[in-house]
């Protein structure tokens, strides 16, 4: 009866000299799955640009209804968006949008902590898509 | 007039450190169990956690102060004070040291030396008790009078033991006053005499002071908390600090009769009394974090028909071997 007890104190006393393994949350992150589907971003080519053009397959796929595309041309007659946005709020990371998407312009990165204060925040237009301001906050 | 500004002086030193002992209990209660839980523990409010006790008191002291409606008032008010109150007369008469010359004036490190002074402390530890029933039965809840007749029952039933797991000690010593059985520690400590004794008194000590494995009043798994489920504020933190107060001075008693008080080489006395506590309380919450809580019928087959036989025999063999 007494051996169990003195071996179940033995057990705790090196589980109190051992290392936490807690991960010290806003000061430290857990290393996420190379194909983790976080927040989306825009894939740039060489240049700089992005690389979209506006085909609408990933409106089209996405089971919540979250991204808005409207179609424009250039002079070249190349499509291109004239406005694109992600509701990131409605969005369900699925991740079909960067399946669909012919040309690996939409990819979706590793932040999976999201957050700000306004609604307004989590649409995700052109300019936030390809400059990303939204990862470092 | 010397006289009474030395004992003045003396018990808000020692109600100041001892409050401040049990503050901080509750912070190393929750960073050992931390760590036995292979996790840190409150680190987030100021360096190592360290400011935690002092919010938790003011989170305390404004949270909304609620009495339900089918509690008996006065004995709802008077509970949580009374398991405090009884608990720090618990160290009046501990002696923490030997005595000490101080402006050519000799001061004895204790409150008072009564002659009975273990009859004192069995005496105060089981009104704290009191405290305990009374909280769970003013509370008007049914996990309260459950939590509360739990701790009456477990209080009478390990009263005895612990009780008796004493007397050897006694015996051995041939005094109630507490300095009389320290010093009559001066070459060898008690636990050496009285070993099954010193494990007696530390079972029926966690016991009496509801602490895990036998937490039977305040079962949070099925009780909701027990006795003090109805109390919030600072009535709750007054059971809170009762709860870690008793623990100490549990162990503070068990330094004074079984491992010589403060009595041991090269350092100063006092310091000796707080490490030997030390450890007690350490084991105290390292226990916690192993063993689970026994079933209630349980605690009772342990204490009356294992533990009081145990201590009993304890006793006669003591008084045998005294009498050889």
């Amino acid at each position: 009866m007494i051996v169990p007890l003195i071996k179940g104190l033995k057990y705790t006393l090196g589980r109190f000299f051992s290392k936490p393994i807690t991960i010290q949350y806003p000061e430290e992150r857990r290393e996420v799955a190379p194909r983790w589907r976080g927040i989306h971003y825009f894939n740039v080519d060489e240049n700089g640009m992005f690389k979209c053009v506006a085909c609408g397959l990933c409106a089209a796929v996405c089971p919540s209804k979250c991204i808005k595309i409207t179609a424009g041309e250039d002079e070249d007659g190349v499509r291109y968006p004239m406005e694109y946005e992600i509701n990131a709020i409605r969005c369900i990371y699925c991740g079909f949008c960067v399946e669909a998407c012919p040309v690996d312009a939409i990819r979706m990165g590793s932040k999976y902590d999201f957050t700000d204060y306004h609604r307004e925040d989590f649409l995700l237009t052109i300019d936030r898509l390809v400059t990303q301001d939204y990862l470092d906050k | 007039m010397a006289l009474l500004i030395e004992s003045v002086v003396k018990v808000i030193v020692v109600f100041g450190i001892f409050m401040g002992c049990v503050a901080y209990m509750t912070l190393l209660e929750r960073k050992v169990l931390g760590r036995v839980q292979v996790r840190f523990g409150p680190n987030r409010v100021g360096p190592f956690g360290l400011w935690q006790p002092i919010a938790d008191g003011i989170k305390a002291f404004f949270k909304e102060d609620l009495i339900p409606a089918n509690a008996d008032k006065p004995i709802f008010i008077l509970a949580p004070m009374i398991t405090v109150a009884s608990a720090l007369c618990l160290i009046a008469v501990i002696p923490f040291g030997d005595k000490i010359t101080l402006f050519g004036h000799t001061i004895y490190l204790r409150i008072t030396d009564l002659d009975v002074g273990i009859l004192y402390l069995f005496a105060f530890a089981s009104i704290g008790e009191y405290g305990v029933v009374l909280g769970g039965w003013a509370s008007g809840n049914k996990y309260g009078v459950i939590g509360a007749m739990r701790a009456a029952a477990q209080m009478i039933s390990y009263e005895l033991a612990l009780s008796l797991s004493v007397i050897g000690v006694i015996m051995i010593s041939g005094s109630l006053s507490l300095s009389v059985i320290v010093e009559k520690q001066a070459h060898m400590w008690n636990v050496v005499y009285q070993p099954f004794a010193f494990i007696f008194y530390m079972v029926c000590a966690l016991a009496e002071i509801n602490r895990t494995p036998f937490d039977m009043p305040e079962a949070e798994a099925e009780l909701a908390c027990g006795y003090n489920i109805e109390y919030s504020s600072m009535k709750f933190a007054l059971f809170f600090m009762g709860e870690y107060a008793h623990l100490v001075v549990v162990c503070a008693v068990a330094t004074t009769l079984f491992l010589g008080g403060w009595q041991g080489p090269f350092l100063p006395g006092v310091l000796w009394f707080l490490i030997k506590t030390f450890v007690l309380v350490f084991f105290c919450i390292w226990e916690r974090g192993t063993f689970p809580r026994l079933r209630y019928d349980q605690i009772m087959h342990f204490g009356w028909k294992i533990l009081l036989p145990l201590t009993l025999a304890n006793v006669v063999v003591t008084a045998i071997v005294m009498a050889l």
